[in-house]
């Protein structure tokens, strides 16, 4: 009995309180990114946003959970009931999940898997079928076509990221997110002399990918300018036209642990992850959580720009984006990076 | 390894359970999502046997790809499901023939006989510990270094395969407006304007 506690039962225990402070701690963050948002929008349209509920609106995520929660869900009459309420329980599932094995700092990571990208690139796979579901299940024509296009939209993306990440992984060495981190403390600034600095990470080598893979991001989660997906000039709401209160606020929750989740990416992936960005003493005395946050913040920072002020792609031009030219120069870059690689391999 | 165990039995009898639903579900689009579901335990079943790239694979390429082409294809398609299923008790033999012949296969393989001399032993001899190499790395040696002439020819016949679809259904039509967005960038106030001065009371 005392090996099957040491054994099953207090490892279960730690995982499970390990993923409960990970999911809470997401959950509040994503409150305030909602909100963050929304101001950032306001500013740039010069209005004032969110400012009623809390010192400078600052709850105003919390009021907006009450109320949904609050609300009578309804569901269509014609609705597939049984799917109309898996997908956005789904979309949540799949958004949180991936965060498993995403490393905040230096062996802050719940799952240390040897695979730990190719299984963000999955779980952010399955988050197509979340859409999908819901605008089948709703039994109506505007999720239907929401739906369509965002299946397209999500697997024509996935394959420029998928190329882009694996440029990254050949500089790497390793499909480990800790292994990719750690890959970033020595590059081109420590090649050519420099000390450590955020020249070594990989947005500067690899500078065309980053725009790549950020662009990618944008339309792999239906972000402006490629929310085409629920694009309410033409389809009302896309997908989530037949959802309401505690169904649609999941959707919601859903997309934007999905945005997060791709700010997390890009930090690891492109921007050093919890590295501070010079190697000197006071910047490495600050906790590296609090990089991987601040380097987050400032792609979703980045996110919420390009939503305020880029117009929203026509669905041919979204299509001819992903595949006649991301496509085509994320291969190129990928044969480039392998030559480069294999060049100063075998020189060193 | 009980905690193992029991993940193995929750996959496996969702796969099996899942699969058994794929083809006696009513609703076509059921089907193809208890057929995701059957790949979703699939590829659980994968990461317990130590093999997390194909689990990992599996789930970006099957799911993520050809799972979604199929439930595209499923839900636009106005198929009379129920008329094709009257049909399948006639085809539920040659079904049966060939679940047959995949358990014999099992069996002997189970039982650790194989079909060729030159390939007994090399199913346990291939794998190499999981401490002393991933996964990754194996497949990546096996496929891209030791056997590259056989991929690339797999690769080659793939992309025939590509170009035999897209010239069987590639059809040029005419008088269609398509967008040059290299001509749309290059326009000019000079090249896109024509000023044209109008006398009084002729027109142009």
């Amino acid at each position: 009995m005392d090996g099957f506690i040491s054994t099953f039962v207090w490892p279960a225990a730690i995982i499970l309180g390990q993923s409960l402070l990970l999911v809470t701690a997401l959950l509040i963050f994503i409150a305030y990114i909602l909100y963050a948002d929304r101001k950032i929008w306001a500013a740039v349209q010069l209005r004032r946003g969110p400012n009623v509920v809390g010192p400078w609106g600052l709850f105003q995520s919390f009021a907006d959970l009450l109320k949904f929660v609050f609300k009578e869900p309804v569901i269509p009459s014609g609705a597939n009931k049984g799917v109309f309420l898996i997908a956005p329980l789904l979309a949540v599932t799949l958004a949180l999940s991936a965060w498993a094995v995403i490393p905040l700092d230096a062996g802050w990571v719940i799952a240390d898997i040897n695979v730990g990208i190719l299984f963000v690139m999955a779980i952010s796979s399955l988050e197509v079928y979340a859409i999908i579901m819901g605008g089948w299940a709703s039994n109506s024509k505007y999720p239907f076509l929401g739906a369509l296009r965002s299946a397209a939209q999500m697997v024509s993306y996935e394959v420029s990221i998928g190329f882009v990440i694996v440029a990254v992984l050949l500089c790497v060495g390793s499909l480990n997110l800790t292994d990719i981190v750690m890959a970033q403390a020595s590059g081109v600034g420590t090649r050519i002399g420099l000390p450590g600095s955020l020249l070594d990470w990989h947005w500067f080598a690899l500078f065309p990918l980053f725009i790549i893979f950020f662009i990618s991001a944008l339309a792999e989660t239906n972000r402006p300018p490629f929310d085409l997906p629920e694009a309410e000039s033409e389809l009302v709401a896309g997908f989530m036209v037949e959802y309401g209160s505690t169904p649609y606020m999941m959707f919601m929750l859903g997309e934007y642990a999905a945005i997060v989740l791709m700010c997390a990416l890009t930090t690891i992936l492109f921007l050093g992850g919890w590295l501070p960005p010079l190697d000197v003493w006071f910047l490495n005395w600050v906790p590296g959580i609090i990089w991987f946050v601040l380097k987050a913040c400032m792609v979703f920072f980045m996110f919420a720009m390009v939503k305020a002020f880029v117009p929203r792609y026509r669905y041919d031009q979204l299509m001819r984006l992903g595949w006649k030219v991301f496509l085509p120069i994320s291969l190129g870059m990928l044969v480039i990076v392998a030559f480069v690689v294999k060049l100063t391999e075998t020189a060193a | 390894m009980g905690l193992q165990a029991l993940f193995f039995y929750l996959f496996a009898f969702v796969a099996v359970a899942s699969a058994f639903m794929v083809i006696a579900a009513r609703n076509p689009v059921h089907s193809v999502l208890f057929l995701i579901l059957t790949f979703f335990n699939a590829a659980g079943l994968f990461l317990l046997t130590g093999a997390e790239f194909l689990a990992m694979i599996l789930l970006v390429v099957y799911i993520g790809a050809v799972a979604v082409l199929f439930l595209f294809v499923v839900m636009m398609l106005d198929v009379d499901f129920a008329e094709m299923k009257a049909g399948a008790l006639e085809y539920a033999p040659i079904g049966a023939l060939i679940g047959i012949i995949l358990v014999v296969e099992l069996i002997v393989v189970l039982a650790g006989n194989s079909f060729h001399p030159a390939a007994a032993g090399t199913g346990a001899s291939l794998i190499p510990p999981v401490t002393e190499r991933t996964n990754t790395a194996a497949l990546g040696d096996v496929l891209y270094t030791d056997f590259i002439f056989y991929f690339q020819i797999a690769g080659l016949v793939l992309l025939v395969a590509m170009i035999g679809a897209i010239v069987l259904t590639l059809r040029h039509r005419e008088n269609i407006k398509r967008q040059d967005i290299s001509r749309q960038v290059a326009r000019t106030p000079e090249t896109a304007v024509k000023v044209v001065k109008v006398k009084p009371g002729q027109g142009i």
